[in-house]
């Protein structure tokens, strides 16, 4: 599987997704700076954690209109995998690769804690090496990743089995709609979520239930 | 030319011996912008002229120190050529008259000092003390605070992993906000501030200059009045996105071999660091502030030399390289200008619109500042027993010790910082001491702050012995081996006696405890005239201790992790509750005196114990310090939910045996077996 991660101007996520990957695929992803207008050829294209362009304006929105999201957005309509981690969420939603908006949350305070997770859809890409309903601890560090969209949006979500993780019961960090964490694209290609995978990847830093994910990516793209 | 008034000396805080002196050096009356760089240079906060003759009896040498005080951070050798460089500094007045940007430029100062040598940040730490929990402006304090020290190191992508919050009525109207960075280098790309050599670029990197901050320095050099919230406009903004991008762009310059000095623009901006890097570099340095980028229009030279505004950086190139740099920092979309150039004349010459507006001697700035032998004046000690009910239920009074604001859980203030950005944080805040890894490696760096304030009032050099053992004693309890330490420095107002014994003794205090235990000085920061309307604080001498484990599979936590497990307490409890954690929860007292720190003991104690750790024989070790050996088991058995059975025949209600905060004690958790061999020994 090749990949590739992007760098905003403030990502900071960037070296840890790196690692993330090198550890699971053996493979170094290729550093996209954002004002490349060309993606090499990868399989995945993650896009990291972080306050890109400092989250001036609304977070996610400045990154959006960047030269290297337009070649994102082209990666995603051929089908390509896209991955967007907490402030890579962000950038989804505002860049409408996925539907909805992360609004403040629901405290009006960051939070960074471990969190209890439903895996509430595993036919993806993303998400075929957990157990449907398994429950899985990712560390969540975000002001506002509170998910919102309107009611019909949410019910076409639900309804499309799109949710890919939900907060557990009692674990909703941000006051998200419907406990939603992460989800899918129409085409099942792009994922969107607040926590991150890749800082449980390895067994000295508390946990591995993130390792899961990109080993679905792995099966699924090699 | 402006003519220097009486009235302009005072207001530039320069004392008449002072100006006379000045008048001497330069040999004439100062212009308006040499007075007022004078006026910064020679402020307490850059100076250290109170402090500075007591400074130099800290030891500050060991075999593993590469780079002791005096630049921008100290460095240690942490084995296989990797470097840890480090630094806390304060940034309490600010923070007091706007909470948010005085904390966050604090983050902002102390990144930068770490990472102008070249460093990457690895993790951040503070030391934070507000005024009493019922004190009307604690609360804005308390969250404005938190918030600035997120919104900053979140946006860096450097973890927070840790630090102190306590109250006090002492700090009502001056809080204590003291923020420590951790960095990374390789001992080959550490970089100076000395401008070695003539001719070569100075350059001008970061943000652009605008009016912010001016006379930030001269301020912090002050006592606090009720008219001090006037100062807001003395406060700096930081802008957390553009120091990453300084920081990004800083390391990729380093990466290359173009720069001869670098320093940040911290206090006193483009005044201190081009006449500290000309001064260790035994050169001059020229500048032309036309070339300087600026936010607003019409600024003066005065208002330029003079201001804070954050995120900018000054280095020394190589002559020819400027393109090379240029290029990098338009990459990072950066401010980029060379502003002037190195001499050989040794003087600080300034131009602005075709005139020069300051020419001084460097030294005058730097080693012919004053310095201060003032007097002190010891205050009479406390005696006496403190008296308390001997009869107060013990469990009762551990329930209330633990919901009191300054032993309950900090969990609501460290959650709002990332604490797990960079994925190598091991041990996360709540335990003795913060774990990084050394990214890529199996090694890790332990970190600490400690102070006990309330010590430090009765006896403060028992209580700058006891800050430097906590520190010590913290890096021990997780494993690692106590390297070197930086302190902060907050004190009231040294032109008092018995405030500039309490420096002095603190200052001997922490001396000794760090010869005795090896646990050199590398580095920190003074922060005097804490006082408001006369008041002044608790004298709080905040330790940044850091630590090596070779193997962070080892490491140690507090938790209790296997019923039936046996617990050991290791050291000697005599009752000492003089000044503790239960006399003023439960007696509301401050009682006593402080308790003695047996430094022989507590290194005998310590290698011990890290022994055992590091031998893979314990995994369960917690410090003895705030509300003693009761407080330690509880903190012990909470965060699994695995309870302790410690009925001790004989002494089920001695409030001293429970309570009491002797030193130099841990406690350990072990497996039968093994705790039968460990009391043996």
């Amino acid at each position: 599987m090749k990949s590739a991660v992007i760098v905003f101007p403030a990502s900071n996520c960037d070296r840890d997704a790196k690692v993330a990957l090198e550890e699971m695929t053996g493979k170094t992803p290729a550093m996209v700076w954002h004002q490349g207008s060309e993606l090499p050829d990868v399989d995945l294209v993650v896009l990291p954690g972080g306050f890109s362009y400092g989250d001036y304006l609304r977070c996610g929105a400045m990154a959006s209109q960047s030269n290297v999201m337009r070649e994102v957005k082209r990666h995603a309509d051929k089908g390509g995998k896209v991955l967007g981690i907490c402030n890579g969420f962000q950038v989804l939603t505002e860049s409408h690769l996925l539907p909805g908006a992360l609004m403040r949350n629901a405290a009006l305070k960051f939070v960074c804690k471990p969190v209890g997770l439903e895996v509430s859809e595993t036919q993806s890409a993303f998400t075929r090496k957990y157990e449907n309903g398994q429950r899985v601890t990712f560390p969540v560090a975000h002001g506002e990743g509170s998910y919102f969209a309107d009611d019909e949006t949410l019910d076409r979500l639900e309804g499309e089995n799109r949710v890919a993780f939900r907060y557990a019961k009692g674990e909703n960090p941000n006051g998200s709609a419907r406990d939603i964490a992460g989800i899918l694209s129409e085409k099942r290609n792009v994922l969107g979520l607040m926590p991150h995978p890749e800082r449980v990847v390895d067994k000295v830093l508390g946990g591995t239930d993130g390792r899961a994910l990109f080993q679905s990516l792995i099966e699924n793209l090699t | 030319m402006t003519k220097i008034t009486p009235e302009m000396v005072r207001e530039h805080g320069l004392s008449d011996a002072e100006y006379a002196r000045i008048l001497e050096l330069m040999g004439r009356e100062p212009s308006f912008v040499e007075l007022g760089i004078f006026s910064v240079m020679w402020s307490e906060h850059c100076s250290y002229k109170s402090t500075r003759a007591h400074l130099k009896k800290l030891p500050t040498k060991a075999p593993w120190v590469i780079q002791g005080p005096g630049e921008n951070a100290g460095v240690i050798d942490i084995g296989d050529g990797d470097a840890c460089i480090f630094k806390m500094e304060s940034h309490n007045h600010p923070s007091f008259i706007e909470p948010y940007q005085g904390a966050a430029t604090g983050v902002g100062g102390i990144m930068r000092d770490v990472f102008t040598m070249g460093a990457r940040p690895i993790a951040m730490m503070n030391a934070l003390r507000f005024g009493e929990p019922s004190h009307p402006k604690t609360r804005h304090l308390v969250s404005g605070v938190v918030s600035g020290i997120g919104g900053y190191g979140n946006c860096m992508g450097v973890p927070t992993v840790g630090g102190e919050v306590n109250f006090h009525k002492s700090y009502n109207g001056n809080i204590l906000v003291n923020a420590m960075c951790v960095g990374l280098a390789r001992q080959d790309k550490i970089f100076l501030s000395a401008a070695k050599g003539a001719g070569n670029p100075v350059v001008y990197i970061g943000s652009k200059t605008g009016r912010d901050g001016i006379h930030g320095a001269t301020m912090a050099s002050a006592e606090f009045d009720d008219a001090s919230e006037e100062k807001r406009p003395t406060v700096q903004v930081g802008d957390p996105f553009t120091e990453k991008l300084l920081l990004e762009a800083c390391l990729e310059l380093m990466a290359t071999d173009a720069i001869i000095a670098i320093q940040d623009m911290g206090a006193a901006g483009l005044t201190s660091s081009s006449a500290e890097m000309g001064d260790k570099g035994g050169s001059g340095i020229e500048l032309d502030l036309d070339k300087v980028p600026q936010r607003e229009i019409n600024m003066t030279a005065y208002e330029m030399m003079l201001s804070e505004s954050q995120e900018r950086m000054l280095a020394v190139l190589k002559p020819g390289r400027e393109a090379q740099a240029e290029a990098i920092f338009k990459k990072w979309e950066l401010d980029f200008a060379v502003i002037g150039i190195t001499t050989d004349t040794s003087r600080l010459v300034v131009k602005h619109k075709g005139a020069v507006v300051a020419d001084m001697p460097i030294t005058a700035l730097s080693d012919e500042a004053p310095v201060y032998e003032r007097p002190y004046t010891e205050r009479a000690p406390l005696t006496g027993e403190p008296v308390f009910d001997k009869k107060k239920n013990v469990l009762e009074s551990l329930k209330t010790i633990l919901a009191s604001p300054d032993m309950a859980s900090r969990r609501w203030v460290w959650e709002q910082y990332d604490h797990t950005v960079m994925a190598d944080t091991v041990q996360v805040p709540g335990g003795d001491a913060a774990v990084v890894r050394v990214h890529g490696t199996q090694k890790a760096l332990a970190i600490t702050t400690d102070v006990s304030p309330r010590y430090c009032r009765p006896d403060p050099f028992e209580g700058g012995k006891q800050a430097v053992a906590e520190a010590w004693r913290n890096l021990t309890a997780v494993g690692a081996t106590p390297l070197a330490v930086t302190d902060n420095l907050n004190y009231g107002n040294p032109q008092k006696p018995e405030i500039m014994w309490e420096i002095v003794a603190g200052i001997d205090g922490i001396g000794a405890a760090c010869r005795a235990l090896d646990f050199p000085v590398i580095g920190g920061n003074c922060s005097l005239y804490n006082e408001t309307n006369g008041e002044g604080i608790l004298p709080t001498p905040a330790i940044g201790g850091v630590g090596l484990m070779k193997d962070v599979s080892k490491m140690a936590t507090v938790a209790f992790k296997r019923s039936g497990d046996v617990i050991i307490l290791i050291g000697e409890t005599k009752g000492h509750l003089g000044q503790s954690i239960y006399l003023r929860e439960i007696e509301g007292k401050e009682e006593g005196t402080a308790p003695k720190v047996d430094l022989g003991l507590e290194k005998k104690h310590g290698d011990f114990v890290r022994g055992l750790i590091e031998a893979g024989r314990v995994d369960t070790v917690h410090d003895l310090s705030d509300g003693g050996l009761l407080v330690a088991i509880a903190e012990m058995a909470m965060p699994r939910g695995i309870g302790a059975n410690i009925g001790i025949a004989g002494l089920p209600d001695d409030i001293p045996f429970w309570f009491g905060e002797d030193q130099a004690r841990y406690c350990l958790a072990a497996p039968f077996a093994e705790a039968e061999k460990i009391v043996e020994e």
